[in-house]
């Protein structure tokens, strides 16, 4: 910034083209390309056999070779994700609400909440498989289970951390538990909600592949672990490749329902 | 009639039998339409006077009166403003002025029908305290001294017959403070409200109040009561006689001792 502020008089009228380049725009794009190229320079100094490491060439010469099936079980994956995702969103802020909603409830169930979480959920999909079968089910249900905790905390906390003066302020004015909810806690747990949606969401794509991989005929994780059993390794990597994407692609859209939502939450930026 | 605040021996404890005991043997009396101060040291129980007023809290002990009738449970004729202003981020301004609105049985049905009523008192008060037009900015778009100024349109929107200020005045450069003094005391004399202002300057309590109470440390009680003799309307020059720096110096000696005492 101050190079440019300093050299802009004697600046011909064209800028040289690393100078019209927004580096903090392309930087992602550039890091990825830099981690792919490093990569690919790897396997070939060590000379890395692909059922190993393959290169990230062959990963990408792969998914043009399985298109469809990465495309069809991608498909899948998003489904299990997004549905299991939307019923912890859904299950999340109820359980937060009623949670944040009074000090006692909320101590009674925090603890039972930690003990939960602390379960493994991969440990949960045999039972769920017993109670539902394989497919598609159990993948819902386990992205259900790991992403919802996040959510459900987040809530309650903003709800628990409503300042004290503000509420005697509006209590000294004679209102009840569902006004200060209604007008103060709801509205300003609201950031904390969004934000732990970006958490969520990424944690529903572990919970759905966990589940595919052990018990299902479909989605990334199945097809990852029958191409992993027959030793087609470039395949595996495809997979992950594609749950990368989808993984980024689901936080994007978080982080921009998150700043839509809540703009009044991120006030640094648009003060003026 | 003439008391609109009686507190007689009250005793208020915190935190069960063997908890603290923060005020204790508290007797004090407001009559309508004065300004009253509460100095003090610091833990004296001045929180807890403002939340037994306020009906937040119930004595254990004693009676506290408001406007004629025994507080049991929050009474809604008072407006509070805290030294942390409060302001809820997602609303406007007029928003946040306009919540009290929503919340007080008396206005809260009235107001969606007489929406462009309430607006313009609003306005008006914003007016008065000299934020004109900034109703629709954000909270965090204004100074700390300008959300102040708002905290208190805030406090009197639903037009309390009594405003209890916690050290308001506290978080502010002294110059703001001087100008929110005036802001202040204009507001007392224009709308007859009668005011009760907790703070720990004895020079603002000098200026603005009519009738100072001293507070003993805790457990506190009230150990001595003066009575302003300055006419109003009072000038900020009135901060640099003689009659005035006396007074504030008596009142730093009382509370010296109380602290001491403790």
């Amino acid at each position: 910034m101050t190079m440019t502020i300093e050299t802009a008089p004697t600046r011909p009228v064209v800028k040289p083209l690393m100078q019209r380049i927004n580096w903090v725009r392309a930087a992602p794009f550039l890091y990825t390309l830099a981690l792919f190229a490093i990569w690919e320079l790897t396997v070939l100094a060590l000379a890395m056999p692909p059922t190993i490491l393959p290169a990230p060439s062959r990963v990408f010469e792969a998914v043009v070779q399985y298109w469809s099936p990465i495309w069809k079980n991608s498909l899948q994956t998003l489904y299990t994700t997004t549905l299991g995702f939307m019923i912890a969103v859904v299950a999340g802020l109820g359980l937060g609400l009623f949670i944040g909603w009074s000090k006692s409830i909320y101590a009674g169930l925090y603890p039972l909440m930690i003990g939960f979480n602390a379960i493994p959920k991969v440990a949960l999909v045999p039972i769920l498989v017993i109670w539902f079968g394989i497919g598609t089910v159990p993948a819902v249900l386990t992205a259900f289970l790991i992403s919802f905790f996040p959510i459900v905390v987040n809530v309650a906390t903003g709800l628990a951390t409503i300042e004290p003066e503000t509420e005697d302020v509006l209590r000294a004015l004679g209102a009840r538990k569902l006004d200060i909810m209604l007008k103060v806690g709801i509205p300003r747990s609201m950031p904390y909600f969004f934000g732990s949606l970006k958490i969520a969401i990424t944690l529903a794509f572990v919970g759905s592949v966990v589940s595919e991989t052990v018990a299902s005929n479909y989605g990334l994780g199945n097809m990852m672990s029958s191409a992993q059993s027959q030793f087609n390794v470039p395949l595996v990597f495809a997979g992950l490749l594609a749950l990368a994407v989808e993984g980024i692609a689901m936080y994007a859209l978080m982080a921009w329902l998150e700043k839509r939502m809540t703009g009044w939450a991120h006030r640094s930026t648009m003060a003026n | 009639m003439s008391h609109l605040v009686s507190i007689d021996n009250v005793d208020m404890r915190y935190g069960g039998a063997d908890g603290t005991l923060a005020v204790s043997g508290l007797t004090m009396r407001v009559d309508k339409g004065e300004f009253s101060a509460v100095v003090g040291p610091s833990g004296c129980g001045k929180s807890t006077l403002m939340k037994l007023v306020t009906g937040l809290h119930i004595p254990q002990s004693g009676v506290v009166i408001v406007a004629g009738q025994q507080v049991t449970k929050p009474v809604s004729i008072v407006g509070m403003a805290f030294q942390n202003p409060t302001m809820l981020p997602w609303r406007t301004t007029l928003e946040n002025i306009l919540l009290p609105l929503e919340i007080v049985e008396r206005h809260r049905h009235r107001l969606r029908a007489n929406k462009k009523e309430y607006v313009e008192k609003a306005e008006n008060l914003l007016e008065i305290v000299g934020l004109k037009g900034v109703g629709s900015k954000f909270p965090w778009q204004l100074s700390g001294g300008m959300q102040q100024r708002a905290n208190l349109c805030r406090a009197l929107i639903h037009e309390p017959e009594l405003l209890m200020l916690d050290e308001p005045f506290g978080a502010l450069d002294a110059f703001t403070r001087e100008e929110l003094w005036c802001v202040i005391r204009d507001l007392h004399a224009a709308q007859g409200v009668t005011i009760v202002l907790v703070t720990h300057d004895l020079r603002e309590a000098v200026f603005l109040a009519d009738r100072i109470f001293v507070m003993s440390a805790r457990p506190g009680k009230v150990v001595k009561e003066h009575t302003v003799p300055f006419a109003r309307p009072r000038d900020l020059e009135l901060m640099y006689q003689t009659e005035f720096n006396d007074m504030v110096h008596v009142l730093h000696g009382e509370i010296a001792k109380a602290r001491v005492a403790a």
